[in-house]
Parts: C-alpha cells; structure tokens; sequence
C-alpha cells in the first residue's frame, strides 16, 4: 500500500507536501510522516486534511502555517483541516521516513509486543541508531516530545530518541 | 444549542484542562529530569484533549465563541471536573497518586466513549485512549514502585491515597447533563463501571503493599461547579493572561 492510495493526494501536490517537514524532526516530510490524509485542490484552493500525531502535538499549529505558506509561494491558497478520525499511527510512517528517521539518530517504532517489551524495560531490542547495537536500556518512557521516549546505548554510551510504537 | 451536549462536553473536558494546569506547573520542578519530562508530557496529551473538546463545544455553542473563551472566560462555577484533579501537588506521592486515581477511570471513560455514536466524541475518546493508557502504565508504575519502595516512600504514598480517596466516589457521580446524554445514546453512564474501577485500583495498591483506605466519607461538588479553595488559586494562574490583557493573542 503506497501513502497515496491511503490518503487521498493529489499526484501534482506532492512535490510541495514534499518540502514541509515536521519542525521537531526536521529530516521528514508531512508526507513521510503520514500526517497528511487528504490533498485536493478544487477551484484554486488546495483543501487539506491535516491528522495529529499526539492530542496535543505543538507541531501541528506549525505545519498547518508551513503548508498555508508552502502553496502560497507559488500562487495557490490552501486551506487546513484538522481531523481527528482516522486516529494517526506509526504505520503511516514511509519506509523513506524511517530510514531517514534512523540516520538522525532517532530509533524506528518497533512492533507493538515489542515495544510494549521494551518500554517496561523487559527486553533489549531498540536498535542504537549511532552503533547499531540492541545491548540499549530504557531511560525514560516519555522523551522530549510526546512521540519518543528515551533510550541508552550501552555499548557506545550514546543515549537517543526512540519513536514509541502507536496503534 | 443543545445545552445538555455542551455541559456534558465541559464535564469530561474541564478535567483534563484543570489537570494538565495541575501538572503544568511541574515544568522545571519535577523531582528528576525523567519524572519532569513524563509529567509535562502527560500535561501536553491533556491539554491536547481539552482542546479538541473546547473546539467542539464551541462551535456547538452557536455564541461565536472561542476554545479559548471557554477555557479561560469562565467563573469558578462554571468550571465541571471534578475534585481530585485539582488537588495540589502536595509532594510527589500526591501528584502519582492523582494521577493514578485518574487515570484508571479516564481510560475507562474513553474506551466507552469511543463507541458514542457522536462522531466527534467518538473520535477525540479513540485518540486519547492512546495516550491515556500510556499515562496508566507510569502512574501505576510509580505507585508501586514507591509504595513497595522504601519505608518512607511508603509511608508518603500511603498518606497521598488516603488523602486523595475521598474524591474518588464523585467520578461516578452523575450530573444532569450526563443522565440527559445518556438518555440521548450519546453519553456514558460512569458509575457503570464504578465497581470496575475500585477492583482495579485496589489491585494495584496491593500489589504495591499499600493498603486501601476504607473510609466512608467522600467529598463532592466539583462537577457541579462547587469547588475545593484550591481551584480559585489556579483559576487566577490559568486566566492571568487573559483577566490581565483582554483578547491578548501570541
């Protein structure tokens, strides 16, 4: 299933959704984030559906702003929409997004037994993003944003963002 | 508008609104960095809530009002949660053991309103009930890890649930806006699930060697707008800006 199939998006719209990103991980696009479910231009105006990833995801009010000036810069006007249902989920991350999501340095979500594992400190299997080792302990279970918790590398010592897994 | 909707929309919102300001006020003064991360976090999934349930109970209003009209041009009285989210941070045994008695039943709260066949309702529970059962999962942590800790984070988290359970009884009961709602099919009948909610909570206590209170007397009044004095302090930190500076923006 590509992103385009489960969100309504307009082919011609991509290139723009492509050059906003999400301000807190600057590394991926609305679109790789999967927080876009629906961009239609009707009439000169480009409607967007716009889904948060957390409740209260400080981002949002930013990207909505980012994508308004994104289409005004070359000429278009577009309109955002919040929307709430379907309930956003890490599986909407692009495979692109997570590779890109990874070379930042924050681990990928990991399935949801597993990260259940890992987030009450059960097992090792967060992925250090720096070396590559699983021998990572949990830190916190909330990070600096509401999307990651804290992890540390008990090889190389880094301590790193983990995307938590959410269905 | 359709009052009964709106006051019932207040009824469930307001709690996460006086809560998220309750642990708002946390922010660089948590315990540790991790506990200050975790408990500003949860404000933020809170307030993220509220919002949703301001926005809607605004447009439903048909007064042209704002969510932020609702959230900081109201009275004491007319604010609808209930007693325990506005209780202090007394000391950290307080601000766990709030959460935990709160947690428990906002996630039984949601996972029923995710089936209300109001739609914006509905959606708003499926969200939250994520992030909710995260909040779930660190205050039942916490309260075992300090009740079956040492003997004095024993002692201060037993003292935390014993003052606090006082205000449990009110969760469950139900104001007019929420008889009326459920009539309508929209609304959940909360004491449902009261006797859920006190094997599950009662669980949890055990298993952190605390013991569950067993006094008889509970407070209550919040969800009918009559408060603890607690809540005009905070109403005069959360409304500052606005009393202060009329219709200031950012």
């Amino acid at each position: 299933m590509t992103l385009t199939e489960k969100a309504n998006i307009q082919e011609n719209l991509i290139p723009v959704l492509k050059t906003v990103s999400d301000p807190e991980i600057p590394v991926l696009s609305v679109l790789d984030l999967g927080v876009i479910r629906e961009a239609i231009e009707e009439n000169g105006i480009v409607h967007i559906k716009l889904t948060p990833t957390y409740s209260g995801c400080p981002a949002m009010d930013v990207i909505g702003d980012d994508l308004k000036k994104a289409f005004s810069e070359i000429g278009k006007k577009a309109e955002v929409e919040l929307i709430l249902s379907p309930a956003w989920s890490t599986d909407w991350i692009s495979e692109e997004g997570l590779q890109k999501m990874e070379e930042y340095g924050i681990a990928r979500p990991l399935s949801e037994t597993a990260d259940k594992d890992v987030l009450l400190g059960e097992k090792k299997l967060v992925k250090c993003p720096q070396c590559g080792s699983t021998n990572t302990h949990l830190v916190s279970q909330f990070g600096s944003t509401a999307c990651k918790a804290l992890f540390k590398c008990d090889d190389c010592q880094e301590p790193f963002d983990y995307f938590k897994c959410l269905k | 508008m359709d009052k009964n909707l709106y006051n019932y929309i207040l009824t469930i919102a307001d709690n996460s609104l006086i809560l998220a300001q309750r642990l708002g006020e946390l922010c660089g003064h948590g315990p540790s960095l991790e506990t200050d991360i975790a408990l500003t976090n949860i404000s933020l999934d809170l307030l993220g809530q509220t919002r949703s349930y301001y926005q809607y109970a605004a447009k439903i209003s048909g007064e042209g009002k704002s969510e932020d009209d609702i959230a900081f041009l109201r009275i004491e009285r007319e604010y609808k949660n209930c007693l325990l989210v506005e209780q202090p941070n007394t000391h950290f045994g307080y601000t766990i053991g709030r959460q935990f008695l709160f947690d428990v039943y906002h996630l039984m709260l949601m996972e029923k309103l995710q089936n209300s066949p109001d739609e914006t309702l509905a959606a708003i529970a499926k969200k939250g009930i994520k992030e909710v059962s995260y909040h779930k999962r660190f205050s039942s942590d916490w309260v075992k890890r300090l009740g079956d800790g040492t003997e004095e984070s024993n002692t201060k988290m037993q003292e935390a649930i014993d003052d606090l359970w006082r205000y449990t009884d009110e969760l469950f009961f139900m104001t007019d806006a929420e008889n009326a709602m459920v009539k309508e099919g929209i609304g959940i009948d909360v004491s449902s699930f009261k006797v859920k909610y006190y094997k599950e909570v009662s669980e949890v206590l055990k298993e952190a060697a605390l013991t569950v209170p067993e006094n008889k007397y509970f407070a209550k009044g919040g969800k009918e707008g009559v408060h603890t004095e607690h809540m005009g302090y905070i109403l005069a930190d959360l409304q500052y800006m606005q009393r202060t500076y009329p219709n200031m923006s950012w």
